[in-house]
């Protein structure tokens, strides 16, 4: 009995520091969305800002105490779907080429070239972006293109930032189809692209979305590189693409140098974080209802 | 390989033993001194076989004796690995399967899997995969294609209610008999099975088992298999593959009963598996 002791303490050791790392994680997460919470709500229940107002105003102009985030509402979700629109095909087409047509090739030299694009820091993007993007824009568009910076020039940066994710969640995606799936489609006398397009695509579509989603909460969520080349117009709705605007986390990283902590334009900030946050929660919310969806049916 | 100096001997002169005794039975598939590489290994040696039109056939053997391969070979699923090259004729119908176009051939020469592969798409959705391809279809054809295949594959009555239910929700029977439907509704002449109860039930297995003798009056059913009952219950014609060669084919009665060669024997006998 007396050699089982140091074992039942390592039991206990073991759930221990388990359990710490677990109650840890949680403490994070709990405090963090407490904390956001409770500083964005300030400008609604302290600083008597309507909510209503915040959500559907079309002016950021918190000097001037005027709150409408509606127009970085929709600079942010502009430039995630358009990103979104043109990564996807790019990023669906190259991973069909790789699982379906030359996998050899595209593991050993196409997938390590993408996942280099995941390392490279935001602000280089930018920086391309600016000094390439934005001269694109001027040379196509001409006068109606102003500096160049605008919507479609951060959509176009974003579009190449969340393209490895896409492409290597896609590749996963495809490569998780079974096999027997593609011999039964053969089999029947269907050609290559009739398998991927009727059999390969369909049955990966639960995770292509997901795919999808979470380019776009990256897309979402970034903030330097679309500061850097889409000019950062906060006051006023954009009226086109060309138009440079902001999006919900420019807006919060070139305001917090003039608010004042505790502030209704401190408060004002928070508010947009909070809002970030409660996007993030619904994309994820998202991915897990098709993951339950896809659970479903595959029985 | 085992010392038996008389199979040995007759080996070295090539193609195995074909005893064509079913009199009167035109050859679906004629296969002629076929040889079959995976890269430098030579998976089947020197076959010269006759799979009789309208009648079921079985091959049999111990795992890795080429019956798979060849049966593959059939609608040329053997395209798809990589380093495959052949030798000598393959003929369907008096046609050279390596001069027509693949997806052509597969649309006549069905395959059922191992594993049920359904797709995860509805019941009926499965069925007209194949039809669907091949061009468009209205309501009432569909429906036609469907009944029809179902029925034949015996699986109509319990699943008319529910066709469009995902073909993964049946069980592994139904699946299996699902994708016989699946088949079937491409019209193929020829059926391959490649080892099509390995994977279901006792109950399952007898249900196939008789779909394939009916099938087979019909259809031209080609079936490997591991288990040597399933092969007198349902072929007509066997034959017995050993180390990517040949040994002997011939009518099922008279391979089991009166084989002549010795290996054959010790196989049946479980002398070796």
């Amino acid at each position: 009995m007396a050699k089982l002791m140091p074992k039942r303490s390592l039991e206990n050791v073991g759930l221990t520091v388990t359990g710490l790392c677990i109650a840890l994680v949680a403490l994070v997460v709990v405090t963090l969305i407490v904390m956001v919470a409770q500083q964005g709500l300030a400008t609604f229940l302290q600083d008597g800002v309507d909510f209503w107002s915040f959500i559907s105003g079309g002016n950021w102009i918190p000097e001037d105490g005027r709150f409408g985030a509606l127009p970085l509402i929709v600079g942010s979700f502009s430039v995630t779907l358009l990103s979104t629109v043109f990564a996807l095909p790019v990023a669906l087409g190259s991973a069909i080429f790789v699982v379906e047509v030359a996998p050899g090739f595209g593991r050993r030299v196409f997938q390590p070239l993408v996942e280099l694009l995941v390392g490279i820091p935001s602000v280089v993007y930018g920086v391309l972006g600016l000094s390439v993007v934005n001269a694109a824009m001027r040379a196509i568009f001409g006068e109606a293109a102003g500096t160049g910076a605008g919507i479609l020039s951060g959509a176009i940066v974003l579009a190449v930032m969340i393209l490895p994710t896409v492409t290597t969640l896609s590749i996963d995606a495809l490569d998780a189809v079974p096999n027997e799936y593609r011999e039964g489609s053969y089999a029947l006398g269907c050609t290559r692209w009739q398998t991927v397009w009727h059999v390969v695509l369909k049955s990966a579509l639960p995770s292509l979305m997901t795919a999808v989603i979470l380019g776009m909460t990256r897309a979402f969520g970034e903030t330097l590189a679309v500061q850097m080349v889409i000019g950062g117009v906060e006051r006023s709705m954009p009226t086109g693409l060309l138009d440079p605007a902001a999006t919900l986390t420019t807006a919060l990283t070139s305001g917090l140098s003039n608010a004042t902590t505790g502030s209704v334009q401190y408060h004002a900030l928070w508010s947009l974080g909070l809002l970030l946050l409660a996007m993030s929660l619904v994309f994820i919310a998202v991915i897990h209802l098709i993951g339950k969806k896809g659970a479903k049916k595959r029985g | 390989m085992q010392n038996n100096d008389t199979t040995s001997a007759r080996r070295v002169e090539g193609a195995g033993v074909d005893h064509r005794v079913i009199e009167g039975v035109p050859s679906a598939l004629s296969i002629r001194d076929f040889n079959l590489w995976y890269g430098d290994f030579q998976a089947l040696k020197h076959i010269t076989l006759e799979i009789p039109k309208n009648r079921a056939t079985a091959f049999i053997g111990p795992s890795g004796c080429g019956k798979s391969t060849l049966l593959r070979t059939f609608n040329r699923m053997c395209d798809f690995v990589e380093s495959v090259r052949t030798e000598g004729t393959i003929e369907f119908d008096g046609r050279d399967i390596f001069k027509t176009d693949p997806n052509a051939l597969r649309v006549y020469v069905g395959m059922v899997f191992q594993h049920p592969n359904p797709f995860p798409m509805s019941i009926r959705d499965n069925i007209l995969y194949g039809p669907k391809r091949m061009g468009k279809l209205s309501r009432a054809e569909a429906d036609e294609i469907v009944e029809r295949c179902l029925t034949r594959a015996a699986l109509w009555d319990e699943v008319k209610d529910k066709l469009d239910h995902s073909g993964l929700s049946l069980s592994g029977g139904q699946q299996q008999r699902l994708c016989i439907a699946r088949a079937l509704a491409t019209d193929p002449s020829v059926l391959l099975m490649d080892e099509p109860t390995s994977a279901l039930d006792p109950i399952s297995t007898g249900v196939v088992e008789e779909l394939m003798q009916q099938l087979s009056e019909d259809h031209t059913v080609v079936v490997v298999t591991h288990n040597m009952q399933q092969a007198t219950r349902v072929a007509d014609k066997t034959a017995f593959f050993y180390l990517g060669e040949l040994v002997e084919a011939g009518p099922t009665k008279e391979i089991f009963s009166h084989p002549k060669e010795k290996l054959t024997n010790d196989y049946l006998t479980g002398r070796f598996s």
